[in-house]
């Protein structure tokens, strides 16, 4: 079918945005901004890779006997995406008080400016 | 889905930071919606709770250290661009080679998949398939992410109050005059005269904080575990701190407090694995934990998910103090002047 890959794609747009956001701007905390977005990008690669058509959340539930089993997604990447979410809000803080630390040494963010002023020295 | 590439461009062309900010939020949440209609509740929790929320409460105590205007007149920036739509092409491309959205039978499902389904719920006895892959089969892995988790704390701290110190050290008049009126926006903390936050916040507080234990102690059964409780739970800090003010926080609970906990969340955690080697098993084997494998299970994935939990819930709070803490001096200043 046509939008088999529907998600596929939307986590490309979404990666494309957010590399693009981390390459073209010079603010240090728009960077961080875009690279938090590429991340979020890739939590929805996998998360749409566990999906089953027709499953259901992978927590036990009783089924009727006789009914027709119950199917559910694959719960792999749902642990991996978990964790990779806490661990990069932790990463994001890390880079975010590296960001706080650049300002106060070299009073901007901007990375062209601090550019410059290396240059200059 | 379009709703997402809508907010994710809002965030590229914004100007201001804290809009950006702000956009960035919507689109976790967002996000979080659609991981619930792929089935991943617990990710969607922990989406909602981390991206929309303390990642938020992050960016914005950055912010208003360094300021939230963007430098205008961005240039166009075209080998950027280029490398971009490359990267987008290539990737086209390999969607073509992908296996359909939502088949049954995709290498994915294949593989390890069907055994943690099939059989996790007889070797662990513990309902959530993603707890008990999270903390018993993949419990090597969660340890690591802790352990990241902790030194990513460590490392902030060090960062940022290593930088107080050196202040105090330094002329005061150093501080930049025109940053002043950004930071103004960080001495409303703990504002007096709010009533109406102030009132919802203590009727909230108390059922976020019973929330959390919920999730926490309920992983088991439902969505939830330790990752998501130690997050709600330092959101309910957080919030406190928010409105009521950093320094009656911290009387409830010291920085001291949180770095213990930092530390004794992770030492539980590995506690437990020793404690399964000392019995006879292997790190991290949860069978020779009690009589019977399967109730062994439990009292190592209850005991590993509160480590997790206090860990997770010390870090943010203590990552949160630094950035608020060195904000702290700056609000003293008009008083000094």
């Amino acid at each position: 079918m046509f939008f088999d890959q529907f998600n596929y794609w939307i986590f490309i747009v979404l990666l494309m945005i957010g590399l693009y956001t981390v390459m073209s701007r010079t603010n240090l905390v728009k960077k961080m901004i875009g690279l938090s977005m590429f991340q979020t990008s890739v939590f929805l690669f996998y998360i749409s890779m566990g999906k089953i058509t027709g499953g259901t959340a992978p927590i036990v539930v009783e089924t009727a006997i006789g009914a027709p089993e119950t199917v559910y997604s694959n719960p792999l990447p749902h642990v991996l995406i978990l964790t990779a979410i806490v661990v990069g809000v932790a990463t994001t803080a890390l880079g975010l008080s590296l960001v706080v630390r650049i300002n106060e040494t070299f009073g901007t963010i901007n990375e062209d400016e601090i550019l410059e002023m290396e240059d200059d020295t | 889905m379009l709703l997402l590439i809508a907010g994710a461009l809002t965030v590229l062309t914004v100007r201001n930071l804290f809009v950006a900010t702000m956009m960035l939020g919507i689109v976790s949440f967002l996000m979080a919606l659609i991981f619930v209609s792929l089935d991943a509740v617990d990710v969607a929790f922990t989406e909602a709770a981390v991206g929309a929320g303390i990642s938020t409460v992050l960016y914005i105590g950055t912010l208003a250290l360094v300021g939230a205007q963007e430098k205008p007149g961005i240039k166009f920036a075209a080998g950027p661009l280029v490398t971009c739509l490359a990267v987008g092409a290539v990737l086209f491309y390999a969607t073509n080679q992908m296996p359909p959205y939502g088949n049954a039978d995709n290498p994915i499902h294949t593989h390890v998949a069907p055994r943690y389904i099939d059989v996790s719920p007889i070797e662990i006895g513990v309902p959530n398939m993603v707890t008990s892959v999270l903390s018993s089969y993949r419990g090597y892995d969660t340890f690591g992410e802790t352990t990241v988790v902790f030194t990513a704390a460590i490392g902030v701290l060090l960062i940022l109050s290593q930088l107080r110190r050196r202040k105090e050290d330094e002329d005061e008049d150093a501080e930049k005059p025109a940053r002043k009126g950004l930071r103004v926006s960080l001495t409303g903390l703990g504002s007096q005269h709010d009533l109406v936050p102030h009132v919802v916040a203590k009727l909230l507080i108390p059922f976020i904080f019973v929330f959390a234990l919920y999730v926490q102690f309920h992983g088991d059964y439902g969505p939830g575990g330790g990752f998501q409780a130690g997050v709600i739970f330092a959101a309910g800090f957080i919030l406190y701190a928010l409105i009521f003010g950093l320094q009656y926080t911290q009387k409830v609970l010291s920085s001291t407090v949180v770095l213990y906990l930092l530390a004794a969340g992770v030492l539980l955690y590995g506690g437990v694995g020793i404690a399964g080697i000392l019995l006879g098993g292997n790190f991290l084997d949860y069978n020779v934990l009690s009589e019977n494998a399967v109730s062994g299970q439990h009292l190592g994935i209850l005991l590993i998910e509160f480590g997790v939990g206090t860990t997770v819930a010390a870090a943010m709070l203590a990552i949160f103090y630094a950035f608020a803490g060195r904000a702290e001096p700056v609000t003293k200043m008009p008083d000094q002047e």
